[in-house]
């Protein structure tokens, strides 16, 4: 093997190395993406347009968190947080499109 | 331009930009034809829907005689049929109509009865619900009144559901066997709303599957959703309370309208929430003149 090329593929290892530590979650962040998913859930309750899978990834969070799996926590709770907030989007274009439905 | 002034002269003036004032007009007046059909079609007029909801579907099966519409999938499908004419043969929902009679029977502990709270003493009368409440300004069930029957005689609420509520509300509904439903809206805004919220509710796509209720009982009515045959919206009440194989047990309307909401994938709501109350008495507008047929069985 050449030695630009045994040099390149140490390069991209270690490139690889360093990112790993910046792709885990801390525990702040953890608890922060949980509380965020948690409110925004709040929001779509309060408009009666909750959906399931959103409570399911909430509850997975919270276990993950319980567990300490930060990573696993903070990646559940993102996935609740953006089915909570297209829940509530959901129910505020319906507000009006619903009418479109409407069979005449 | 032509005015008038204080002596009733008329006279003429000049305007600075007539074609402005002339192409405005016109563009006002359009504006205001391309809006008029719109707010027609939007405006609350139950009757209007009805009428229009009905014939749709009697367009759509046409060889579906009117009274049959109270049966569902089972007026649509020939094979489905086939298979609830053997059911029917040993219903089963007789058990809940035996344990409803019983408690329908039994007197509360201050010595009334369920029927000293109803009109009729509760005999042919189930075809009348959902009703609007003045004094309450809102939508009461079958299942809601038969609950503050209860309270008012000092009795707890049973669960909406099932259990014994669905078996009261089958004897209930077998008294009203063959009556064609007659809900009334009165001529009260606030049971305008309600109808209105109600009809919101079953054309809103909801859950994370994005679906409405019409989008599987309107236009896919009779067709095929995995296993199932989609029951048309007209009469899709008529049967309740309904056995179903699904449950392996009885329910109530409230208990279907719920079980929709999951299948939506949206988190179903309090089963005496409003917009369950406002969509049951929406739907059973729409199924005026079409008979009470329930208790009823569904796969």
């Amino acid at each position: 093997m050449k030695r630009s090329m045994k040099r390149s593929i140490l390069l991209a290892a270690g490139l690889v190395m360093l990112s790993l530590p910046a792709l885990a979650a801390t525990q702040e962040e953890a608890e922060a993406a949980l509380a965020a998913a948690r409110a925004a859930e709040s929001e779509a309750v309060a408009a009666k347009a909750a959906w399931i899978p959103t409570e399911t990834a909430l509850i997975k969070a919270a276990k993950a968190l319980a567990a300490e799996k930060w990573d696993e926590a903070k990646l559940a709770a993102d996935e609740a947080l953006a089915l909570a907030r297209l829940s509530v989007e959901q129910a505020n274009e319906q507000k009006t499109s619903w009418r479109n439905a409407v069979f005449r | 331009m032509v005015y008038r002034n204080a002596n009733g002269e008329t006279r003429m003036i000049k305007s600075s930009c007539p074609g402005r004032w002339a192409l405005a007009r016109t563009v006002v007046c359009a504006l205001l034809l391309a809006a008029a059909p719109a707010k027609a079609a939007d405006k609350t007029d139950p009757e209007t829907d009805r009428k229009a909801l009905q014939a749709f579907f009697f367009a759509k099966f046409p060889k579906v005689d009117k009274a049959e519409f109270g049966n569902g999938p089972y007026a649509v499908n020939e094979e489905m049929r086939k298979q609830w004419t053997d059911i029917m043969q040993f219903p089963p929902y007789e058990i809940a109509l035996d344990e409803g009679h019983a408690e329908w029977d039994k007197p509360f502990a201050n010595g009334k009865h369920y029927a000293d709270c109803f009109d009729n003493k509760g005999e042919g009368i189930r075809q009348t619900y959902p009703r609007f409440i003045a004094e309450t300004g809102q939508v009461e069930t079958l299942e809601g009144a038969i609950n503050r029957c209860r309270v008012e005689n000092g009795e707890k609420p049973l669960d909406p559901m099932t259990g014994l509520m669905a078996s009261l509300a089958a004897v209930m509904s077998e008294s009203s066997r063959g009556k064609p439903f007659a809900i009334a809206i009165p001529d009260d805004p606030r049971a305008l709303a309600a109808y209105d919220r109600g009809k919101e509710f079953f054309y809103s796509r909801k859950g994370q599957l994005g679906v409405s209720c019409a989008s599987c009982h309107m236009s896919p009515a009779g067709e095929r959703m995995r296993g199932d045959i989609l029951a048309p919206a007209l009469g899709i009440l008529a049967a309740m309370p309904i056995y179903r194989s699904d449950w392996g047990s009885m329910g109530t309307s409230i208990r279907r309208i719920s079980t929709c909401s999951s299948q939506t994938r949206a988190v179903p709501l309090k089963a005496d929430d409003e917009d369950y109350r406002d969509v049951e008495y929406f739907l059973s507008y729409m199924s005026n003149g079409i008979p009470v047929v329930g208790p009823g069985t569904r796969p």
